[in-house]
């Protein structure tokens, strides 16, 4: 094969190929879009927020930045929502804003083909598949893929003032 | 303020528009030239005209209304440009410049370039579209020899003054103008053109100065009438027509005379200031806004971080040596950083003075106009104002200055009757309030009729009651549309509305009230906040979380005892202060404080005055002033009631800066969300941002 032809291969591939954050959420294992990730830091210091909905656990200083934080484990409805040295909050940047949101734990970074997404079940209550991308299978494991953007920008989140009153 | 502060602003604009000239200038296209970029040409010579027209520059006035008019020819594809034309248009360009820094030094413009260029301009008009440009009449002969027959024509010049597409009810106004100018000797045509014949002493620039309060400039077209009982000679020489469109013809009040005096006048109270203005020039930049702002949140951050340190420090022990001068080294620290951070908040902070200062003529003018007499009062001149904001809150308070004259102060006849003075007063006024800067707008006049503001509301179809309060019925102005028929008048029927003040105001983040008592006047209330700034705060605690309270609505803090606390209608308690109840706003309550102290008499109430109304809020305990930067909670986040912003202290955690009007309204919805729904989630965002 030339080498213009190994080229155009590596570029397809690079295409094609998305690279996911995974992170754990009690027992699931989700994933998102490994370039809206801002950084990965600890759960610390959070100023509450007064008559928010709950799963808005209040805002942190990042470096100067007010930064809202969301607990997706509150607003999966999971138990065990335990704050410690292991809480993890993953900053993304969605809509030219800084968020961060709390999980479990962050596994790895994964390399999906289009292959292995399939497209999401019409199901969910409490995460309707509007917010999903699809399901990554990965040998024996599925990741539930998460479209962040339309998670936090959406009206349930309460995250964005609604657009009616801006 | 001295119309001489306004100068700095015309060299530096001026100085801009010649440079933007300048570059495109340079990448026209001479052959297929982009009528855009013509028209650029076109407007910046325009505007340097009317600078330079107002200032009394007159000679680079007069330069640039050649260099102008052949410019119009040219935009309009009369004028065939040439590469030596815009040679040439270059040349016009470096002399104009030469001027404006002549002006600047407060020294004479070169004759001699000024004469050249304005003849090589002129030939290129002859040449190129067979027509002298009237301008240079005076200016292309000796000084001396032009004042006669521009004398001479004065008293019986004509001038065909054609307005276009002009609706009829603003035409009325404009020809009543025009009547009081001159003598009008006919008037006829229909909304496309109209034209009036004037005859008299007066000049097109005058009238197009008077005329352009009422329609846009390029509504007015004013030529010297053909038939005008001008000396033959001038008028085959200077003015041929069909003159070109904004021609203004220069057979004015003595002109030769008024073309050299101001620089001279000028020369003699000013020169005492020349060197100063000198040294003024090489001191000032221009910088953007966005640097600016870099600049103003690092210095931010910086302010943290020191008070971050400082903390630290008072922590360590102060026995030993080493700390000690580690604490000393840290209180210089922080005086050199307070003393950054004001200096750098200073760069962007304008007084209001700027925007105030155009008042005057407008009230005079509008005032002429209706036939009142009004007396202007200026307060807080020196308040200071985010740059930003003051070019943006220029038009709103010029609508609502206008919306006053006309609606809100009655004729002078009327007052009499009704037993106020004559002459109506209109007050306007800055000044910081906790936190935020508010402009007045008072009047004494008429006073807002709420019934008819709701019988109009029905009328447009707007779902009102009765049993609105007067402020909300008053906030019914601001609909879009909503207009009382017979308000609407030429001066402030026309323009922006209401609506547009209002979302002019939002947009910058603040808001409108009206107080009004008819028969006794209106007060418009325009709050601003303060977007980027240090806030002086007074730093509580609730329950294990601190709150920053604004000091400047902090009057005084108490113990409350029981005999003080009065029960109102079940939930509402009220605090007696010296004669006074005051409603009082438990944070704990409000704000879902857990571990709070509940019982108010161990508690302490600080009496905070929000928009003129005091409360008292309980809280746990009262930690001290210190300064805050204010951040941004809807950056990233959203609008939260009862919050105005946030702000980081000196441990690194998040402190919310409280907004003591939100949480009086908030407090209230919470009491009556809990009375009506039990334990049901309520939205409270809707109650605080009303769309």
């Amino acid at each position: 094969m030339s080498q213009a032809n190994n080229e155009a291969v590596l570029a397809a591939d690079e295409a094609e190929n998305r690279e996911f954050l995974v992170f754990s959420l009690g027992e699931e294992e989700y994933a998102i879009d490994i370039l809206k990730v801002q950084e990965i830091r600890g759960y610390e210091n959070v100023t509450r927020i007064a008559n928010a909905p709950d799963f808005i656990k209040g805002v942190t200083n990042l470096r100067g930045v007010i930064v809202p934080i969301v607990d997706l484990r509150i607003k999966f409805h999971l138990e065990n929502v335990e704050y410690g040295g292991q809480t993890v909050v993953i900053v993304v940047n969605v809509a030219d804003r800084v968020v961060g949101i709390v999980v479990d734990g962050v596994s790895d970074v994964m390399t999906l083909n289009p292959e292995q997404i399939k497209p999401a079940p019409e199901f969910g209550v409490t995460l309707s598949s509007d917010f999903l991308s699809g399901l990554g299978s990965l040998d024996d494991r599925m990741l539930v893929l998460v479209d962040i953007d339309k998670l936090l920008t959406s009206e349930e989140m309460a995250l964005v003032d609604s657009t009616s009153n801006r | 303020m001295d119309i001489a502060d306004f100068f700095d602003t015309f060299f530096e604009e001026a100085e801009e528009l010649l440079a933007d000239m300048e570059q495109h200038l340079l990448e026209l296209n001479v052959d297929n030239p982009d009528i855009e970029q013509l028209n650029a040409i076109f407007r910046a010579a325009h505007s340097i005209k009317g600078g330079a027209g107002t200032f009394g520059f007159s000679v680079l006035q007069k330069t640039t209304h050649i260099l102008e008019n052949l410019l119009d020819h040219a935009r309009k594809g009369e004028l065939v440009l040439r590469a030596e034309l815009v040679d040439t248009f270059l040349e016009a360009k470096d002399i104009m410049h030469e001027q404006l820094d002549a002006y600047r030094n407060e020294e004479a413009p070169n004759q001699e370039a000024y004469e050249r260029i304005c003849q090589v301009l002129q030939q290129i008009a002859l040449e190129e579209i067979g027509q002298t440009l009237d301008a240079p009449v005076e200016a292309a002969a000796p000084v001396v020899q032009a004042e006669e027959p521009a004398k001479a024509s004065v008293g019986q010049n004509q001038l065909i003054v054609a307005l276009l597409n002009v609706v009829e009810k603003e035409r009325t106004l404009l020809v009543e103008e025009l009547e009081q100018l001159g003598d009008v000797q006919s008037q006829s045509g229909d909304e496309k053109c109209y034209e009036v014949i004037l005859s008299g002493d007066v000049s097109a620039d005058d009238i197009e100065a008077v005329m352009c309060f009422i329609i846009e400039p390029e509504q007015i077209e004013i030529r010297v009438a053909s038939g005008a009982p001008a000396t033959a000679q001038e008028e085959a020489k200077s003015t041929p027509p069909p003159a070109p469109a904004p021609v203004t013809p220069e057979p004015t009040t003595p002109a030769p005379e008024a073309a050299r005096p101001p620089a001279e006048a000028k020369k003699t109270p000013d020169s005492s200031a020349k060197s100063k203005k000198a040294a003024a020039e090489s001191s000032s930049i221009r910088v953007s806004v966005d640097k600016v702002d870099q600049i103003i949140n690092l210095v931010g951050e910086l302010i943290i971080t020191q008070s971050m340190l400082d903390q630290t420090v008072s922590d360590l022990d102060d026995q030993s040596v080493g700390n000690s001068s580690l604490q000393n080294g840290m209180s210089l620290l922080q005086r050199n950083a307070r003393d950054l951070q004001e200096a750098v908040m200073s760069i962007r902070m304008i007084p209001m003075e700027f925007v105030f200062s155009r008042f005057p003529r407008v009230v005079r003018d509008t005032a002429g106009k209706l036939g009142k007499e009004i007396e202007l009062v200026t307060e807080g001149k020196s308040t200071e104002l985010d740059k930003s904001l003051v070019e943006r809150i220029t038009d709103p308070l010029t609508h609502l200055v206008r919306n006053s004259l006309d609606h809100g102060i009655e004729m002078p006849d009327k007052r009499e009757a009704l037993g106020k003075p004559r002459i109506g007063k209109l007050v306007l006024s800055a000044r910081h309030q906790g936190g935020n800067i508010l402009i007045e707008v008072r009047d004494d006049g008429a006073g807002m009729d709420r019934e008819r503001l709701l019988a109009k509301a029905r009328e447009n179809g707007l779902s009102v009651s009765d049993t609105m309060s007067d402020e909300d019925v008053y906030q019914l102005i601001f609909a879009p549309g909503f207009s009382t028929a017979e308000a609407v008048t030429d001066v402030s029927g026309r323009g922006v509305g209401m609506d547009v003040v209002k979302r002019n105001i939002q947009g910058m983040g603040g808001r409108v009230e009206i107080q009004s008592k008819k028969g006794e006047g209106t007060n418009t209330r325009i709050v601003l906040p303060l977007t980027l700034a240090i806030l002086d705060g007074m730093s509580i605690k609730v329950g294990g979380e601190t709150f920053i309270l604004p000091l400047s609505t902090v009057l005084e803090s108490l113990q409350p005892t029981k005999g003080e606390m009065y029960a109102m209608a079940g939930d509402d308690v009220v605090l007696k202060v010296r004669d006074e109840y005051l409603p009082v706003i438990a944070i704990h309550e409000v704000l879902d404080v857990e571990n709070a102290i509940t019982d108010p008499t161990q508690s302490i109430a600080v009496i905070v005055q929000g928009e003129g109304r005091r409360y008292a809020m309980l809280v746990d305990e009262l930690v001290g002033q210190q300064q805050v930067v204010v951040k941004n909670l809807e950056d990233n986040y959203r609008k939260v009631p009862g919050i105005s912003a946030a702000t980081i202290l000196g441990d690194g955690s998040v402190a919310l800066i409280l907004d003591i009007t939100g949480l009086h309204r908030l407090s209230r919805v919470k009491k009556e969300a809990s009375k009506v729904i039990n334990n049901q989630p309520i939205s409270f965002y809707k109650e605080a941002e009303p769309s």
